[in-house]
């Protein structure tokens, strides 16, 4: 933990669990999704669920789906927000088995029909986990510039991502690997030291195999 | 690398003040050059200030327990606490309310015990005239004890119980405030140690699981805390027990407690006839 884990962050209160890691993976959301979803589910689990309207769980998540940061004096006022911006919010409860207490389910969709869905905890002091995307696992905080690609699972994948990497002097803090069923679709979540450069995303992108490539970067969350 | 014990931290500090060894630790640990390190220090100082300075005494929070203490605690009041320390409560009370109001609060360490830091370091500032780089030096004193409470023990209520919470911020306010008086980093150390030793066992009941009953009123309880233990150490009261170990105690206690006792709403104060009643409500 650095010493601003402990200091900070600046944020709308009331909990930094429940209203700031509230924000931030409403943000994370939105990030992942590519834009403004149209349509948004919340499902709060846990602690969520019970405490969540008291502490603004729910505004939080919507204003984080805005765009808002968690010190965004806006954020009371999100579903308003949402509402005019055309976005349309669900909330509602949920139980996930063996999740962390301060967990979320977002459904979203964005203006041209593409979906996501993420399974994300709020793991205190603000911190966040994406804990799974579209029902795969994966496990990640945002802290470190982050690489989400979804590609075909099959031999060779990981060596063409690494090697486009390796040529962009982008350097692989972890990797983990994920997968629905063999020769399915794969999930890999890159964390590197350096920011992944647009030109090494655009090369992710074109090569045959991947899917979908969301870069991620700390500045911007 | 961060620091995790309060020796280390000293030991650092031989030939340096404390919260240059703080500042130069976590240009290291992050990569980033002073200026950076500063300039986010001093946001976080200046954000502090609009709770106390733009207090709306008409702001309830969602369950509308909370609001309006703040202004009551302005003017001469009934004359058993002198201004200096009715400034200090005032400043708790207002940054607590403004947390529990959804407005923007610093968290230090956390948003429920947010108005210990500014409760005490405001007041402090405009009585003795102080530069605001005196106080961001101040905040890295805070910082560094408070990421050895972190690493060794817990700020999360959820985890420690308020100890976690309000004991942490009143301990790293003690210790800012030695640094403020001229104090050295043993007496910073002392004065740490004495603030947590007060506050071991203190549990988290909120209200309805909500940071607004008892969370509001515990900073004022946290930042007298720190002015006494404070003057403590500065008047050469030493803790008998090392600071480290008082840490240590901490998490010991916080693992003992059972999760009634920690953020749930499920004991204390939130599992009264009253609190429950309040909850049934919401």
């Amino acid at each position: 933990m650095n010493i601003f884990d402990i200091m900070g962050p600046i944020m709308v209160g009331p909990s930094s669990s429940h209203t700031a890691g509230a924000a931030r993976i409403g943000y994370m959301t939105r990030r992942l999704l590519g834009s403004q979803p149209v349509k948004a589910e919340l499902l709060l689990h846990g602690s969520f669920a019970a405490t969540g309207a008291g502490h603004g769980t729910d505004k939080a998540l919507a204003a984080g789906l805005l765009g808002m940061r968690p010190d965004d004096p806006r954020l009371p006022r999100s579903f308003e927000l949402a509402a005019q911006a055309g976005m349309e919010l669900t909330l509602g409860k949920t139980v996930l088995r063996g999740a962390h207490p301060n967990t979320v389910l977002l459904r979203v969709e964005d203006g041209k029909g593409k979906r996501l869905e993420v399974v994300a905890s709020s793991l205190g002091g603000g911190r966040v986990k994406v804990c799974s995307i579209d029902g795969l696992d994966a496990s990640f905080t945002g802290e470190l510039p982050t690489l989400i690609i979804r590609n075909e699972d099959r031999p060779g994948m990981v060596a063409e991502v690494s090697a486009i990497l390796s040529r962009r002097r982008v350097n692989i803090a972890a990797m983990q690997l994920y997968r629905n069923t063999r020769g399915g679709l794969a999930v890999m979540v890159i964390e590197s030291d350096q920011p992944v450069w647009e030109a090494a995303v655009e090369e992710l992108r074109a090569c045959p195999g991947i899917q979908r490539v969301t870069c991620l970067t700390p500045e911007e969350e | 690398m961060a620091f995790s014990s309060v020796e280390g931290l000293l030991a650092a500090a031989r030939t340096r003040p404390i919260w240059e060894a703080v500042l130069e630790d976590d240009c290291t640990d992050r990569g980033v050059d002073r200026k950076r390190s500063l300039a986010q220090m001093s946001a976080l100082w200046a954000a502090m200030a609009p709770p106390v300075a733009e207090y709306d005494p008409a702001a309830r929070s969602h369950s509308g327990l909370i609001g309006g203490a703040g202004a009551l605690l302005e003017g001469e009041g009934p004359g058993l606490c002198p201004p200096f320390l009715r400034q200090v409560m005032a400043a708790a009370l207002k940054t607590g309310e403004c947390n529990a109001c959804m407005k923007r609060i610093v968290a230090a360490p956390t948003a429920g015990s947010s108005g210990v830091l500014p409760a005490v370091l405001i007041p402090l500032q405009a009585r003795d005239s102080l530069k605001d780089e005196q106080m961001v030096e101040a905040l890295y004193v805070a910082a560094g004890f408070g990421q050895v409470i972190a690493t060794r023990a817990s700020i999360s209520g959820a985890e420690g119980g308020c100890q976690a919470e309000v004991g942490s911020a009143s301990a790293m306010a003690a210790a800012a405030l030695v640094h403020l008086m001229g104090g050295t980093g043993e007496q910073m150390a002392h004065a740490c140690a004495l603030a947590l030793a007060n506050t071991l066992g203190l549990v988290c009941d909120p209200v309805a699981g909500l940071v607004e009953v008892p969370c509001v009123t515990r900073n004022v309880m946290g930042a007298m805390n720190a002015l006494s233990c404070a003057e403590l150490a500065l008047s050469g009261v030493q803790s008998a027990i090392p600071c480290d170990e008082v840490i240590d105690a901490m998490r010991s206690v916080g693992e003992a407690l059972p999760a009634s006792l920690r953020e749930t709403g499920g004991g204390g104060l939130a599992a009264t006839p009253t609190g429950r009643r309040i909850a049934e409500g919401m």
